[in-house]
């Protein structure tokens, strides 16, 4: 989960507080993904309770807050955490995926005008990404253009499936009908049948 | 920024451009119409047939529209003689191609010189000017060396300094960073954003979106017309939500 191996990866540089620990994270990965100090907390709990974090002794601040630093063990987390790849696991719920499959379906919507107007409005994003992109490398922080790089890729690639999606449909609308209602027909004609 | 105090470096006006007659006709391009603005670069994305080369073509004054009209700077290019055009496309219009055209017998300097010489230039300022366009584009060091001994990146930015060399204001790319990766393609269009923010008006033609994403505007072509189109930045400091406090 990346709170929990986020926030043990900023303590291998040293204990910090739950303040500190949350601009930290919120600066070294360009504010993109804003953490309330509530999860910060709540998490920093969980990482003593599974005894991979410890409040230092004598740490606390005027306010009584406490500082919090690795353990042995949550040194081999971090450690793990960077060198295993993330799992993909299944599929997100992916909003437009499914609004694409329905508009197929559901009488009177063009897909092809759904796929155009998604098309130009993440391109749009795509454009201001680029832009933040320009000023990041003005100012030299590497963390946020890669972050930034990230969101790049993800739109283009959705751009790159909705243009794939209207070569598709254009293929499709070319072919004669039977296929075509192969969407309304029941589900059951459209699983293999075991004999 | 687009405002109607500045100049209109390129405008099409309802073009169309048919191939061939009769029941073979081609319809390339349908009724479009372009502006692009001295300080703007403007992206045409679309798959291949959608017309965006045939658009960049005419606008380069290479080919001539079968109806509408093509300005450059103000003027129709369908007006002009033969020897006018040719001189529009030597001085006003800069080309930058997929694979760089650079000619391989010419070091980079003289590639860059080359079009001020046709245009009449003694060799010593043409060159003069050269090496000053690759300084721009940061090849200062590579004045002299051919393109053989160049990688694709460094070609493709004399490919950008011959186009905006002299007092050209038009630069038109058709999918400039086609064989590079992606840090280097990144280089060029960045270096090609920078040649559009102080002052020339740039016309990019690719199928590709990141590419596209460094264009003021996004007109989006398909079968010869255009369906859509992204308007003015946005303020970028909305974004992300906390982007502002960047």
């Amino acid at each position: 989960m990346s709170i929990r191996n986020g926030l043990l990866a900023l303590l291998e540089d040293g204990a910090m507080y739950g303040y500190q620990l949350r601009a930290e994270f919120e600066a070294r990965t360009g504010a993109t993904w804003p953490l309330n100090i509530g999860q910060v907390y709540t998490t920093l709990g969980r990482l003593e309770r599974d005894g991979l974090v410890v409040p230092v002794e004598s740490g606390d601040d005027d306010d009584g807050y406490r500082r919090y630093a690795l353990t042995p063990a949550g040194r081999d987390e971090v450690t793990g955490w960077f060198h295993t790849p993330v799992a993909r696991g299944a599929p997100p719920r992916d909003e437009l995926a499914i609004k694409l499959a329905l508009a197929l379906t559901v009488p009177g919507v063009d897909v092809n005008d759904v796929v155009r107007t998604q098309r130009t409005s993440t391109v749009r994003t795509l454009q201001d990404y680029t832009r933040l992109k320009v000023r990041a490398d003005e100012s030299g922080d590497l963390a946020w253009l890669l972050v930034l790089d990230s969101l790049v890729f993800q739109a283009e690639a959705e751009i790159r499936w909705l243009d794939h999606c209207e070569s598709r449909l254009a293929r499709f609308a070319d072919r004669p009908s039977p296929t075509r209602t192969g969407a309304r027909q029941p589900a059951a004609e459209r699983i293999p049948v075991r004999r | 920024m687009t405002t109607s105090g500045t100049d209109l470096v390129l405008e099409l006006r309802e073009v169309t451009r048919v191939h061939g007659g009769g029941a073979n006709a081609v319809h390339a391009l349908r009724g479009v119409s372009i502006q692009v603005w001295a300080g703007e670069l403007v992206a045409i994305m679309g798959p291949s047939g959608s017309g965006k080369s045939t658009l960049l073509t005419l606008a380069g004054g290479l080919d001539e529209p079968s109806e509408g009209a093509v300005l450059v700077e103000g003027r129709d290019l369908g007006t002009l003689s033969r020897s006018e055009l040719a001189a529009v496309r030597r001085r006003q219009v800069g080309y930058v191609f997929q694979d760089f055209n650079l000619i391989p017998a010419l070091t980079a300097a003289e590639n860059v010189a080359l079009p001020r010489e046709l245009d009449g230039m003694s060799a010593r300022r043409a060159r003069r000017e050269a090496v000053r366009a690759l300084a721009e584009v940061d090849l200062h060091d590579l004045a002299d060396r051919f393109p053989e001994d160049m990688s694709g990146g460094q070609q493709q930015r004399v490919a950008i300094a011959r186009a905006l060399i002299g007092d050209r204001r038009l630069v038109l790319a058709d999918e400039p960073t086609g064989a590079l990766d992606s840090t280097t393609g990144e280089a060029v269009l960045r270096l090609l954003r920078a040649r559009c923010d102080a002052g020339a008006g740039g016309v990019l033609v690719t199928h590709e979106a990141r590419h596209a994403a460094w264009a003021d505007r996004v007109i989006f072509l398909r079968d010869g017309v255009i369906v859509d189109e992204t308007g003015p930045p946005a303020q970028v400091e909305s974004l992300l939500g906390l982007g502002a406090e960047q």
